[in-house]
């Protein structure tokens, strides 16, 4: 089994990507499967530089990172409020502990007609459906960091004469950071799915709703584009989670293993 | 018996809630049918049959994609840790694709498959193969060296000690990548029945929406949850006794 060095790797990383994009090219030029099928590699990205070049894709990116952002930003906030209350208040935990357990691993898609019968087909609608489904795991991880902080922390807090607010603020959340980080670091991805397979079933521009609409008009180099666009967002949204971790995190004990 | 009905009681609230909200006027009922109607639509569905036809199609496919995903991705992340070749070639593949949000690729199966169920089954598949690609691959290279040693030193060739040792040690995390992989199945399963399909909960869910038959559109959404979440439980349950061995 090698071991390889992180510069090999982030090396080999390239030098893959590229060997697949290469095998694309010249599978699709072999004209194996017809080029409505998968078109070649170079039809696509001319095809991607056109809609960025006109405008069209740096709109849907904006739109889809808007309602997915905002999605996200309720869940984060209204999350790790309940996690933290769940942890500490028992009324809270007594009415919520069953709804989390149950909501957790439910499939939140199947609630999509549901969201659009009650908030219509526009950007409330996507933003909730979003904030339902990425809530989930940031209760979670809220909830079990907020149960987690070591008491020694409180008392010796509260020793030196922290108020209740000072306890919170201070010491509890940031205490509790690496393990709501991680419950954020899983709804961020969760955010852009559902913000997507949202506007495929709504419509409204961003990057689904232009996939599908390419997709009823059988323009397939439209159809990859567009994944190869949502394949890049993806990517750069979850690197942007990992630096943002560590730049918050620095003080943590995980930044000095990393 | 009485800390589950302690436990469960909020449940009970949210379900007398759901039932007086509507009765009261306080909501339209259009927007939120009363819980029996949606119950009285629910045995409806079952007394004609369309539960029956469109839930079993809807587990035929979410079996066969998440099947096949197992089988392909263990061998696959086994493989990986196994052979350097593989994972030299194979790694950073999964690397760059893991972050792709999966819900990209159900138009593309469906340009490529067609309406049916094909296109469903591959797009249950290709969105559950790497949770497994990576859980097998991470449990199967944190395998310990010394089983490996002993094994080898007993006399074991090369293909019974992945069967017999490093299989078997992998299998926590195995269990665990493939416990993702049940939850994002039924995503990406109702997700592509919703968006287009002839048949399968999603579709009978977004057609009575459409047509506005909102009880047994609930009916519906009820039963998918019901589905997806017992199948979490269900799936803890096997987990726990597929690894009672290591007590």
């Amino acid at each position: 089994m090698a071991r390889v060095t992180a510069l090999g790797q982030a090396a080999l990383r390239w030098v893959s990507i590229l060997a697949v994009l290469i095998l694309w090219q010249v599978f699709a030029e072999a004209h194996v499967v017809s080029a409505f099928l998968l078109p070649s590699f170079s039809t696509v990205s001319v095809r991607l530089y056109h809609d960025v070049v006109s405008g069209d894709m740096i709109l849907a990116v904006a739109l889809t990172l808007y309602r997915a952002f905002a999605g996200f930003a309720l869940a984060a906030v209204f999350g790790v409020a309940i996690g933290i209350l769940i942890a500490r208040i028992s009324v809270m935990r007594w009415f919520f502990d069953p709804l989390v357990s149950i909501g957790l691993p439910m499939p939140k898609i199947a609630y999509l007609p549901v969201f659009i019968l009650w908030f219509g087909v526009f950007d409330a609608s996507k933003i909730l459906m979003v904030t339902f489904s990425a809530i989930f795991p940031v209760i979670v991880a809220s909830w079990a960091a907020a149960d987690g902080v070591e008491g020694v922390l409180l008392w010796s807090a509260l020793s030196l004469g922290a108020g209740r607010r000072q306890l919170l603020w201070e010491i509890a959340l940031p205490a509790s950071m690496p393990q709501i980080f991680t419950g954020l670091q899983v709804a961020m991805p969760i955010s852009l799915i559902v913000e997507i397979i949202s506007e495929m079933a709504m419509g409204g521009e961003g990057l689904g709703g232009s996939i599908m609409t390419e997709m009823r008009f059988a323009d397939s180099p439209g159809v990859f584009s567009g994944i190869l666009a949502i394949a890049i967002v993806g990517a750069v949204l979850v690197k942007a989670m990992e630096l943002i971790r560590r730049r918050l995190l620095l003080w943590h004990p995980e930044a000095l293993a990393g | 018996m009485r800390s589950a009905v302690v436990r469960y009681s909020p449940l009970l609230l949210l379900a007398i809630a759901w039932e007086a909200v509507p009765r009261l006027g306080l909501v339209d009922p259009d927007t939120l049918p009363p819980l029996s109607a949606v119950l009285r639509a629910w045995i409806g569905l079952l007394r004609d049959g369309d539960l029956a036809v469109n839930g079993l199609s809807s587990l035929q496919n979410l079996t066969a994609g998440l099947v096949l995903a197992i089988v392909v991705g263990v061998a696959l992340g086994v493989l990986m840790a196994w052979y350097w070749p593989v994972e030299v070639l194979v790694n950073p593949l999964v690397r760059i694709l893991y972050p792709l949000p999966r819900s990209a690729l159900i138009p593309v199966m469906i340009l490529w498959f067609g309406l049916g169920a094909a296109s469903k089954i591959a797009a249950v598949f290709l969105g559950c193969l790497l949770p497994v690609v990576i859980g097998a691959f991470n449990g199967a290279r944190g395998v310990e060296q010394v089983l490996i040693w002993s094994a080898r030193a007993a006399g074991a060739t090369s293909l019974e000690v992945l069967r017999e040792v490093v299989v078997p040690a992998a299998m926590p995390e195995i269990l665990a990548g493939i416990r993702n992989a049940l939850a994002l199945s039924f995503i990406l399963l109702v997700a592509a029945e919703l968006l287009i399909s002839q048949r399968g909960m999603g579709y009978l869910i977004s057609s009575f929406g459409e047509a506005g038959a909102y009880d047994a559109m609930f009916a519906g959404v009820l039963t998918v949850s019901a589905v997806g979440f017992f199948a979490d439980r269900l799936y803890l349950l096997v987990m726990g006794w597929a690894l009672r061995w290591r007590g």
